[in-house]
């Protein structure tokens, strides 16, 4: 069986009903996309298929044919896509668990919806994150889209009431 | 390595209570902990904190487990601060557990919980920084024969202005290592007004690898060799293992074999993950339930109801004859709230990797409690201690869940005792990670008060009933059948979780009703149910003395300023009493847990289909210090989040005596549609040092719930929501 994960053809010799993720995993080694529930409910093992957004946990790895799978790793080179920029300089990850899913469902949403609402972003960004960086990833889209300026979120995280200190 | 004085039988004990880091498992000197720390042993090594190598990189050591709260960068902001080094050139490691015992505990308790990361070893790792200053100072003095009173540092430079000659800390780290460490209490620490790294939204030192996939964690080790297994636990509680069938999946391809771990787990091992679970689940496997069998929700429901009126001795505070004043009252408010069980549900599920070699024993593991993960290795495979090593691997969500409890540790341990020389990394499948929880105690809260003609309260009396945390995991720490542990928020101390309110008279009580679901601590822990009961319960007051929710607070906190002032921040940036959008509505509320004070408003629409969206929350907090105000934003922001997730939708359920929620299709919870607009404003009072990741979250569910009451007229009392007509939309 043969694969073409970020712009390579790799063989594989799995069985067919192996899902997309763990073909990924602990086939191919890109630990990047991340298993968190198996039934396409978290997104942390979001992917590009032919660059839609695809939950590879439920996904046979036998039903991906030519299409071309692109994982976090091969989003970009050393992590200049504009979602992995806005990342980045906001700090968006705490624990960073489920954040290969969330960088690459906002790199889709980008590239179907330059500048998206926040309608936009509420419909197509619903990966699970349990450290709750809901707002920055919020935050963090609007930046890369243009939207915002990076100065201005940055500076809204910004006031402490610092002459209560001592 | 040196001889290590600790026996295994005491160190064993000691962990034991090491309640996801809330209890101080063992107690060791800080006088004896600040010698070790001043004693070197590895080249560049300044001492135990500071490593400076010839390229002036200062690698600073970090004992706390990062599990996203950010105390990687808040620890070495502040070392940094103290050190004057260029923040450019830090980056951090985190020495094992393995280490610190070599060294005598050097690094001391480095469990991580409770919100201690910051707040309980800012001291002592400033003092590091500050010694190895004065160090590199003195070696430059030294080299340069001239007094180290001439000298100053600047960003990891040292200068003598006198003959105009500098030297970067690299350059003199081998000779500052060679000196004798200054006495680290006569150190004089930089006040928080002169800090120019700590205090200040440094950018965190563990983002870049989290952007794109790089980052390993524990789940995505990848050893020579390594075999990977699947674990299953008796689904009930309790119950045995009596048999399975190994020759139904022995010819599957990968599958190496199958471990019974103990009488009631097995592991079915295979070349990958995915194989392993696969075979797992078709192993014909016959369980033996027990006596649990036939436990569910309504007889847990049944048996806290009866906690909620036994008789018995059950008090933990008293002021006068509350349910005397309570009933001589004019006006009495009565309300029963509920709280159910609750999954951490860490989007990274438990996880172990163990290696055993001849007679060592190495684990790779997400924990909360290095120490702890040590014990149970050593314990599972029977190897001295020094002959055990742990490495900590960053947490992909820690809540609670991977501190006290270490079972995945003894699984992956027993596993590998089958495979010498293998690496064996054992996974939790999501649904055994939801089944298998220390869940967050199901308790019940029966309050009453008395208001009297004035609108006055006259009394207040709360009893809780429910499970106990320490009934679990330190038994020893419940006095006289009082586990005050339960009544976190409610208590009289100052300084940790103390009530905020004082009301003439007063009545605590707590019933133990224990469950045969195993709990745990579960982020802000009892301030969760507790800060719902009592701020939900003086909302219920209010209204009934038919007086302003705020005002109605303000009234029994004259003898809380701290208290007050962040209820008084939260209400003047929440703009309390300012008009609202027709059919949006404020809540408030006002808590106090792991030493920081909370308060927050929520604003809030309920539609007549029940669908409540929060508009905006204002979040007010005190933790005494601010170490990165970004971070803190942060820790809110999240609290915010697993709070209202708790609050509308989280709940863990129990059918035949287990559990019954499975995975995210059942045990829904919060996602960025639902995500209120959070600010926050820090007021730091700057006279002591607050905890952050967990006191936040008790006053989002009241705050929120209030606002639902102030919308609706009717006030929830029983969670979660979605079971009540309400949905977080």
């Amino acid at each position: 069986m043969k694969l073409n994960v970020n712009g390579t053809v790799r063989n594989l010799d799995v069985e067919p009903q192996m899902p997309l993720l763990w073909a990924l995993r602990e086939e191919l080694g890109l630990t990047g996309t991340k298993y968190g529930c198996g039934v396409a409910q978290c997104g942390a093992c979001t992917v590009h298929l032919n660059g839609q957004p695809a939950r590879s946990c439920s996904i046979p790895v036998s039903a991906v044919g030519q299409m071309k799978v692109i994982t976090v790793e091969g989003l970009s080179k050393n992590a200049t896509h504009a979602v992995q920029k806005a990342w980045t300089e906001l700090d968006v990850p705490q624990c960073g668990y489920c954040q290969s899913g969330q960088v690459m469902a906002a790199a889709a949403l980008l590239a179907r919806i330059p500048k998206p609402t926040d309608a936009d972003i509420d419909e197509a960004m619903n990966n699970i994150c349990r450290c709750g960086t809901y707002q920055r990833i919020r935050d963090a889209i609007h930046v890369a889209a243009g939207q915002a300026k990076l100065g201005d979120v940055l500076a809204s995280y910004e006031t402490v009431n610092t002459d209560q200190l001592a | 390595m040196t001889q290590i004085n600790t026996s295994r039988r005491s160190f064993l004990m000691g962990t034991a209570t090491l309640g996801g880091g809330l209890a101080l498992g063992l107690s060791f000197a800080p006088e004896a902990m600040a010698q070790a720390a001043y004693t070197t042993l590895t080249p560049n090594e300044i001492n135990l904190w500071v490593v400076v190598k010839p390229d002036d990189t200062c690698v600073i050591r970090i004992a706390r487990s990062e599990m996203g709260q950010g105390t990687r960068t808040g620890l070495a902001q502040l070392v940094a601060e103290e050190l004057d080094c260029d923040w450019s050139k830090v980056t951090t490691e985190m020495p094992t557990p393995g280490q610190s015992l070599a060294r005598k505990r050097a690094w001391g308790d480095m469990s991580t919980g409770g919100s201690r990361g910051i707040r309980t070893s800012h001291d002592y790792v400033r003092r590091g920084g500050a010694a190895a200053r004065l160090m590199l100072m003195q070696a430059a003095a030294n080299r340069w024969n001239v007094p180290v009173t001439e000298l100053m540092t600047k960003e990891g430079v040292i200068h003598h202005a006198l003959s105009g000659r500098s030297l970067s800390y690299g350059k003199v780290a081998d000779d500052a290592a060679k000196l004798t460490p200054p006495d680290v209490k006569a150190l004089v620490l930089k006040k928080p007004s002169q800090w120019r790294i700590a205090g200040k939204s440094m950018r965190r030192l563990d983002t870049a690898d989290k952007v794109d996939g790089r980052k390993t964690f524990s789940i995505d080790l990848q050893l020579p060799g390594m075999l990977n297994a699947s674990v299953k636990q008796s689904p009930v509680f309790g119950g045995k293992l009596v048999s399975y069938d190994e020759s139904k999946i022995a010819k599957m391809r990968g599958v190496k074999g199958v471990v019974k771990i103990n009488d009631s787990t097995l592991a079915v091992v295979a070349d990958t993950f995915w194989r392993a679970n696969t075979a797992l689940a078709a192993l014909p496997i016959v369980w033996d339930d027990g006596v649990n069998a036939n436990t569910s929700s309504a007889t847990i429901d049944a048996m806290l109801r009866e906690g909620l009126k036994a008789e018995g001795d059950f008090w933990q505070r008293k002021v006068g004859d509350a349910p005397a004043a309570i009933q001589g009252a004019v006006k009495h408010v009565e309300a029963t709230y509920t709280s159910p069980f609750l999954a951490h549900a860490t989007m990274e599920p438990m996880n172990c990797t163990v290696r055993i070699t001849g007679d060592r024993a190495e684990a790779w593991v997400p924990t909360q409690s290095a120490e702890g993960s040590l014990a149970a290795l050593a314990e599972a495979t029977g190897f001295a201690l020094a002959n055990c090593d742990v490495y900590k691997m960053d947490l992909g969500g820690g809540f609670g869940r991977r501190g006290g409890h270490q079972e995945y540790v003894n699984q992956a341990a027993q596993v590998a005792k089958k495979f010498p020389g293998k690496a064996i990394k054992l996974v939790w499948s999501r649904e055994e990670d939801m089944t298998h929880d220390f869940y967050r105690p199901i308790s019940m809260a029966k309050m009453s008060a008395g208001i009297d003609a004035q609108g006055q309260m006259t009394g207040f009396h709360v009893r809780v009933a429910g499970q106990s945390l320490n009934a679990l995991l330190s038994p020893m720490s419940i006095k006289n059948n009082k586990d005050t542990r339960q009544m976190q928020g409610f208590w009289e101390e100052a300084g940790d979780a103390q009530l905020g309110y004082t009301f003439p008279t007063l009545l605590t009580e707590y019933v133990m009703r224990n469950t045969h679901v195993p709990v745990g601590p579960w982020r802000g822990v009892n301030t969760n149910q507790n800060g719902i009961y009592m701020e939900c319960f003086i909302e219920e007051c209010a209204k009934a003395a038919g007086k302003d929710p705020l005002e109605f607070r303000r009234a029994l906190m004259k003898n809380h300023s701290k208290h007050l002032a962040v209820l008084n921040a939260a209400a003047e940036k929440g703009d309390w009493g300012k008009p609202l959008p027709p059919g949006v509505f404020r809540g408030i509320a006002q808590f106090m847990g792991y030493a920081s004070y909370s308060a927050a408003t929520a604003e809030v629409s309920v539609s007549p289909k029940g669908e409540v969206r929060v508009h905006r929350m204002v979040f007010a907090l005190d933790s005494g210090h601010v170490v990165n105000p970004a971070q803190v934003r942060a820790q809110i922001e999240g609290s915010v989040v697993m709070g209202l997730s708790a609050v509308f939708m989280g709940e863990n359920t129990v059918e035949k005596g287990r559990m019954k929620e499975r995975n995210f299709d059942t045990y829904p919870v919060m996602r960025m549609q639902h995500t209120p607009k959070v600010e926050t404003v820090l007021v730091p009072s700057g006279d002591f040092w607050g905890g952050v990741g967990e006191p936040t979250i008790c006053v989002v569910g009241p705050a929120v719930l209030n606002a639902i009451y102030a919308a609706t007229g009717k006030a929830p009392r029983d969670l979660p929501l979605r079971n009540h007509g309400l949905t977080l939309v």
